[in-house]
């Protein structure tokens, strides 16, 4: 085969450069999946290495973004520097804010966006920024592929719909929900590495005319998985895209958020949060010039 | 084998399993040992290299993922044009401070400079953002960076060219400094020889909880390659020790119960490779938990069982200062204020875990490890051990942070005890799991204070009750607990006054010595109460205090009086000018402010007695002249970063007479350097500094009666041998007739100091200190009063010092206790089984700590060596009440509890508005 394989009698360890390889090794064994390390590695804590791991980050061609007529098409092994890096529509603002504020830039430089959704932590910096594109997550396996959209994606903590033989290999966002502007905000209780303890994207869709055309809204870190809230979505539809317009929002747009006490802070702060960081999320999706 | 990789420009063999860590076969595989573990979860950055290019976390890279790729570590960082201008650059700053941190912080400074000439001060802050340091506060590095950027190299740095005498004042770049910057320095994890066997401890997951030791035999048979199971069965001296002899109380190895989550109860040892894969939960151990004291509350209660059976209701020691006539005192104020505030246990939080090793030659134990406190961790050995004390040499490593918590015995005990069972070094190398679980923290407080003052806000009276949990075991309890009482009142002249201080024993982690000794935790009692003073009295804030300051010839509350050197006024005036600026642009911003954000600023100040309180202190040190005329310095005072090492040569070199390049260090070594006491209490300047000053005048007393020459003859240290110039004639010193002493010297000086101090009488009445040091910050903040986030916008810090030794050292140590004050205010809680890593325990990062202009003020002391007061503690101290009064200026919201995170600050916000709408 093409790439390294070894096995120490402790455990195995595959290092393929084609993705077929990589399919073939997860049809017939239980692997441990290993790309950019960032959370294959904490994930150890103390102990030693255990079982098979299958190095995905030689599949050369899992890295990097491109478009095609419908959708844009990001590779599974793109690393949060490469979505800071890449030249993508303002729809795509929110998840490059996100993605300066995971962990640090040696987090970043390793990283990977598709890790990011398979780790399913509730407190995902990339999930909110990619829930309000609307994306699907394709996974493959020697079966073929399947798309799933991102909220069916993610079922719970810790938990996916990948299966045991499957890779993620895209996230493709469809070009008709990459439009307009988008914002992220974060609040943690320092500037770098810090977990959010409140996260916020948001996408606003604003007619020539300056109303609100289509919104997307999801935040992260109040609810088990992240949340889109359709709710406040709806409301937002026809009404004017600046500032004051927001003030309106309060906890009762919350409501499909289900936030948890934990040392970070309390959920009734979480919400009170959610809301002042959703009306400033939004706020960065207006035009300059429609602010007032 | 699996392949090569190109490791700082060489092919090397990547011949381990391939999903080890990277950092891990870069330091054990390839023996590149600049690549620092700090944490292995890409929390801290220690182990940042260049990967392909770009900076990494080694601990987050598989071996096996740099094959046919391309690796740069600290060492081939330091041989690269942009290395070599970053390492001139960081030691002019004073950018290294213990050095742990350094190669991380250099690599990923390297990575930015590399892809950028010109990068904005964001931009440095980006780059470091992922390297966590707790010594230096990041600015220093930030303007290092920034430096370097900007210089095209080639020039070296400039020689210290000093003139003789003049050596104390100067900001010299620390003299340990070059193999911290290039990633050679030795810690303990780096000392550790090959073939060493390793040592892994058995821990206890309960608070309490009785056990018994199931089949050991049986455990080892099944596990191949453990050679030696200890327990406390194996402990040949005294299974139990202390920081403080009259309260030992801790066992080395648990015997049949356990009062912390993380004690030991035993010990595995074997071959690395076989250790280190263990999973030591199997371990044949029954666990029987019991009741758990959580808090002094509940272990405060009559029915609470007893930790220790001779510390009846858990109280470890009560402290007591009581002065004038405290009734009176409050019957006379106009205004009454009272609070009750609370402080968590506070992690250290050192970038280095514990590490270090220990070998046995015949029946001498020699350790190798990270510590303060060399000479007092020999003694506890040859006790643990059974043996003589000089049969117990400690070296110690380069301490990768201390803070306190290294004074006690970390990994010592463990790796002496397997090696006096074994034949060949033991080591021992903590994770931060287990770090944080083990060590000590800073004593959780529970403080209630009340303070009054008459109608013009001269203050009337002070009372104080504080509880500190002081955990399972003493440790340095009784110190916070008599310490308390005698800072409480703060700078501030108090007639009337009466504190009192508990340290409480419960199952919680043993908290001991963390800068400031409880000082700082009933600093925000007392600074807050002023600020809320003033605020009732409508007073500025800055002229309140100048109001109370204590002034020379004023009785401090136990009764001591200074007729010079008292330097709170000075410091508080240092900062006038800053105050006036900043309280003008903070109304001009609110009055301009329709958002949420407000601005706000505030004080906090401190006085902090220098050395033990009313015990003896002495430090000893020595300085040797060898035959061919060399000056050697025996120096035991340990340098944790602080700078000592260099401050010590300054102070010698002056009363010598030579120049600070003229003097040889020697040390440390507990064989080969005297005892100069631990590092701890803000002591070595003052204590350790006046003993070089005497050895050093000794020195120079002997060598001029030799020559036959005055007191004002100059020394002269050539490579010729010594000379003495006296009226223009120089004249060679002939050596050779003098006898060689067992040491190797033809002439030496020995000398101790010990500060004069009186023990504290029944009302707490003496001078338990012989020298205070004082300082006053400010702070400016702005709060989002919607989401209850504080931003700090600049911090000014006014220290009095007595005498700068070194004025760069002087900053550093401000600007690193000013950020573990940040730390303190707004972001740091121990929460044991909970936050036991660097992302739920967090410290500041460089993004958090603010521009920190540093004020060096100088009123001499008269017994500090040329004037030199201590410094290391007192810089944390005002800081987060300066940062907790600014938060009230800005918002109205009074923080009771720290950290004053996100959603406490909301919360007090939210509170101050409903009792505003109420009035």
């Amino acid at each position: 085969m093409d790439g390294t394989r070894l096995s120490d009698g402790l455990s195995s360890f595959a290092r393929p450069a084609l993705l077929d390889e990589a399919l073939a090794l997860l049809s017939s064994g239980d692997w441990t999946i290993l790309a950019g390390g960032t959370d294959y590695f904490p994930g150890l804590r103390d102990r030693a290495r255990q079982g098979p791991v299958l190095d995905i980050s030689n599949l050369q061609a899992l890295r990097g973004i491109c478009e095609d007529q419908t959708h844009w098409r990001i590779g599974a092994l793109t690393t949060w520097s490469d979505i800071i890096k890449a030249d993508m529509p303002p729809a795509f603002d929110a998840l490059k804010l996100a993605a300066r504020e995971v962990g640090s830039v040696q987090i970043q430089n390793r990283g990977t966006v598709a890790g990011n959704l398979c780790n399913a932590s509730p407190a995902a910096d990339g999930v909110p920024p990619l829930m309000i594109l609307d994306p699907e997550i394709v996974l493959t396996s020697l079966a073929g592929e399947r798309r799933v959209p991102l909220g069916d994606f993610i079922l719970g903590n810790r938990s996916t719909a990948l299966t045991a033989d499957e890779l993620v290999t895209e996230i493709r966002v469809p070009k008709s929900s990459s439009r307009g502007m988008s914002g992220f905000t974060k609040l943690g209780s320092r500037v770098y590495l810090v977990i959010s303890i409140a996260m916020i994207a948001a996408r606003l869709e604003i007619t020539e005319d300056g109303t609100i055309a289509d919104a997307a809204i999801s935040v992260g870190a109040c609810s088990v998985v992240a949340r889109r809230l359709p709710g406040l979505e709806n409301k937002l539809l026809g009404r004017a895209a600046h500032a004051e317009t927001f003030d309106f929002i309060d906890t009762s747009d919350m409501a499909d958020l289900s936030p948890i006490d934990d040392i970070r802070a309390p959920a009734s702060y979480r919400l009170g949060a959610a809301v002042e960081l959703t009306r400033r999320a939004l706020i960065q999706c207006v035009p300059e010039g429609l602010e007032q | 084998m699996t392949g090569e990789a190109r490791i700082n420009g060489k092919s090397v063999a990547v011949d381990v399993h391939p999903a080890t860590r990277l950092s891990g076969f870069l330091r054990d595989g390839v023996g590149l040992k600049g690549t620092k573990v700090g944490c292995d979860v890409g929390d801290c950055g220690a182990c940042s290299v260049l990967v392909d290019g770009e900076v990494a976390c080694a601990c987050l890279v598989a071996a096996g993922q740099v094959v046919g790729g391309e690796v740069v570590t600290i060492e081939g960082v330091a041989g690269t044009s942009v290395g070599r201008r970053l390492i001139r650059s960081f030691e002019r700053h004073g950018a290294a401070q213990c050095g742990i941190c350094t190669p991380g912080m250099m690599v990923a400074a390297a990575a930015l400079l590399e892809a950028s000439s010109a990068p904005s001060r964001r931009d440095v802050e980006d780059a470091l953002g992922g390297v966590l340091c707790r010594c230096t506060g990041y600015r220093k590095i930030i303007d290092a960076v920034l430096e370097a950027a900007g210089d095209v190299g080639g020039t070296t740095l400039p020689r210290q060219e000093i003139e003789i005498g003049d050596a104390v004042g100067q900001a010299i770049a620390r003299l340990d400094g070059a193999p911290k910057l290039e990633g050679a320095e030795v810690f303990g994890a780096d000392a550790i020889p090959e073939g060493a066997a390793l040592v892994r401890a058995i821990r206890c997951p309960h608070a309490a909880a009785r056990f018994s030791l199931g089949d050991l035999e049986a455990y080892r048979r099944e596990n191949p390659g453990i050679e030696l199971i200890l327990t406390a069965a194996d402990v040949p001296g005294r299974n139990l020790y202390g920081v403080i002899p009259e309260f030992a109380d801790q066992p080395v190895l648990a015997d049949g119960f356990v009062r912390f989550p993380g004690e030991a109860i035993a010990l595995v040892v074997g071959a690395p490779e076989i250790v280190r894969g263990l999973d030591l939960s199997r371990f044949p151990v029954n666990w029987e938990p019991v009741e758990a004291q959580t808090s002094p509350a509940s272990a405060l209660e009559a029915s609470a069982p007893r930790l220790h059976e001779s510390r009846p209701g858990n109280v470890l020691v009560e402290g007591y200062v009581e002065r004038g006539d405290i009734a009176e005192g409050f019957e006379q104020a106009a205004h009454i204020v009272e609070g009750r505030f609370s402080t968590p246990f506070i992690e250290h939080a050192f970038i280095e875990p514990e590490a270090g090793y220990a070998v046995r030659l015949g029946e001498r134990i020699e350790v190798r490890a990270s510590t303060q406190a060399p000479h007092m961790d020999r003694v506890a050995l040859a006790s643990i051990l059974g043996i003589d004390p000089e049969a117990a040499r400690i070296i110690p490593t380069a301490c990768g942070g201390g803070f306190g918590s290294k004074i006690d015995l970390t990994v010592e005990p463990f790796v002496a005890l397997a090696a006096w069972h074994l034949d060949r070094p033991a080591a021992m190398i903590l994770d931060r799991a287990e770090s944080m679980r083990s060590s000590t923290k800073r004593h959780p407080s529970d403080i209630t204070a009340r303070i009054a003052c008459d109608a013009a806000g001269k203050i009337t009276a002070m009372e104080f009750e504080g509880i500190f949990d002081t955990g399972a075991y003493a440790s340095w309890g009784p110190t916070v607990a008599n310490r308390v009482p005698i800072h409480a009142c703060g700078p501030y002249f108090t007639p009337n006054y009466r504190a009192r201080s508990k340290a409480v024993h419960t199952n919680g982690p043993t908290s001991g010595a963390f800068r400031g000794f409880g000082v700082p935790q009933s600093a925000i009692a007392q600074e807050s109460l002023y600020h809320d003073l003033a605020d009732r009295l409508g007073q500025d804030q800055l002229d309140f205090r100048l109001a109370n300051a204590l002034s020379n010839n004023q009785p401090t509350v136990t009764g001591q009086l200074f007729d010079e050197g008292v330097g709170i006024t000075a410091c508080l005036e240092a900062l006038e000018p800053a105050w006036r600026e900043e309280v003008a642009a903070a109304q001009a911003f609110n009055q301009a402010a329709d958002g949420s954000v407000r601005r706000g600023l505030g004080i906090g100040t401190c006085w902090y007695g220098c050395g033990n309180t009313s015990m003896a202190n002495p430090s000893t040190m020595r300085m040797g002249l060898t035959p061919e005329g060399r000056i050697v310095l025996h120096q035991g005072a340990i340098d944790i970063g602080q700078g000592s090492t260099t401050v010590m040569v300054q102070i010698a070199a002056d009363a010598l007479g030579v120049r600070v390049g003229d003097l040889d260090l020697v040390g440390t070594d507990t064989d080969i350097t005297p005892d100069a006491g631990k590092t701890s209490a803000s002591r070595q300047t003052v204590v350790s500094g006046t003993a070089v000053a005497l050895a050093a005048k000794a020195m120079r007393r002997e060598i001029l009666l030799r020559a036959n020459a005055g007191d004002a003859a100059e020394i002269v240290v050539g490579a010729g041998g010594l000379a003495v110039r006296e009226n223009g004639a120089t004249r060679s010193l002939d050596l050779s007739g003098l006898e060689v002493n067992d040491r190797g010297y033809v002439l030496e000086a020995e000398e101790t100091y010990d500060p004069p101090t009186t023990p504290l009488d029944a009302t707490g009445q003496g001078d338990p200190y012989s020298v205070y040091g004082y300082g006053a910050q400010l702070a400016v903040v702005s709060v989002d009063t919607a989401l209850g986030t504080v931003k700090l916008e600049r911090i000014v810090a006014a220290h009095d010092v007595g005498r700068a030794i070194n004025p760069l050292l002087v900053e550093g140590q401000i600007q690193g206790g000013v950020a573990q004050g940040i730390g303190l205010a707004l972001m740091e809680e121990y929460i044991p089984g909970r936050t036991e890593n660097l992302h739920d325990y967090l410290i500041p990062t460089v993004g958090d700590v603010p521009e920190i202009e540093c004020l060096i003020v100088e009123v001499p002391d008269p017994l500090g060596p040329r004037g030199a007061k201590g410094l290391g503690e007192h810089v944390l101290i005002p800081t987060a009440p300066a940062i907790l009064n600014a938060i009230k200026d800005a918002s109205g919201a009074r923080v009771y509890q720290t950290p004053a995170t996100p959603a406490r600050v909301r919360a007090a916000i939210l509170k101050a508005e409903a009792s505003r709408g109420t009035e």
